[in-house]
């Protein structure tokens, strides 16, 4: 799925990260507890998060991913987006809650860990 | 690379906002070197995760890269309240993070145990009321 299309799917504003809106992404997760991405998440690409602050971004920056999606209308800070960019990660923003977002992605064919559906 | 590589870092304890900076820089360097990676996400995480504890239970610390032929060393050193039961706080699960903690997304228990997942070697020495030192190792 293009990081895009999870633009399209969620409603969501691109807060930075516009130029990668192209690029095809295969997993997903979410969480808002960082231990546990980093515990049990594998190659997922994208991180859906209620959680606001700097680690969120280092997190996803450890476990490579590629692109960061803020639910219920949470709003990273400037620092978080410089941090976001520095790396080559997009960020994107919608209002949905973290439980429908996960849902609109994963049935429209963005699974969990690396499986196709 | 005949001649080891040493990355050393303070880690700001005051500040929770920095905390996983080391780690980040890290993770670039290694890159720059051409490490594969696989071995730079096994660093990196394992890195984070001492990192933020060091942070989050030991008021900051100290953290060393040795980058050698062979492998890379993670050698992590606080002055914190120590570790009394290692066995037990290597168990999955086991936290004794407050609920302010557990409120930026951390304190699951799952750290250390994650870090020993990610590497090859991984001792713990531990003084109560003196500090701790977490030495890891990821071969090459
Ligand atoms: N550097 C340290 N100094 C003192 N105590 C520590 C240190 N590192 C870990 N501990 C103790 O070991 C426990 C388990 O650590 P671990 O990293 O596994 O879990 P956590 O940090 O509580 O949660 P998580 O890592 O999942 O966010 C901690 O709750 C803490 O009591
Ligand atoms: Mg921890």
């Amino acid at each position: 799925m293009k990081i895009g299309t999870i633009r399209d799917l969620l409603e969501a504003t691109v807060i930075c990260g516009e130029d990668m809106l192209e690029k095809e992404v295969h997993s997903a997760c979410g969480s808002d507890m960082m231990s546990d991405v980093l515990a049990y998440v594998k190659d997922q690409a994208v991180l859906l998060t209620g959680l606001v602050n700097s680690q969120v971004i280092r997190t996803a920056e450890m476990m490579d991913m590629v692109c960061l999606v803020f639910v219920r209308g949470k709003k990273p800070t400037q620092e978080m987006i410089e941090l976001a960019a520095d790396s080559g990660m997009a960020i994107l923003a919608t209002d949905m809650r973290l439980y429908e977002a996960c849902g609109k992605l994963y049935v429209n064919g963005l699974v969990g860990n690396g499986r196709k559906v | 690379m005949s001649e080891s590589l040493t990355f050393h870092f303070d880690v700001d304890g005051e500040d929770f906002t920095s905390a996983g900076q080391a780690s980040v820089q890290v993770k670039k360097n290694l890159r720059r070197l051409g490490i594969s990676p696989e071995i730079i996400r096994q660093v990196s995480i394992a890195m984070y995760e001492g990192e933020i504890n060091m942070v989050i239970h030991a008021g900051g610390g100290k953290a060393d890269v040795v980058v050698s032929e062979d492998k890379i060393e993670i050698i992590l050193v606080d002055k914190g309240p120590g570790i009394a039961d290692i066995d037990l706080a290597m168990q999955e699960g086991f936290s004794t993070a407050t609920d302010s903690v557990r409120s930026l997304g951390f304190g699951a228990g799952m750290g250390l145990p994650n870090m020993k997942r990610y590497t090859d070697e991984m001792t713990i020495d531990s003084v109560v009321g003196e500090g701790t030192t977490i030495k890891m190792v990821v071969n090459l």
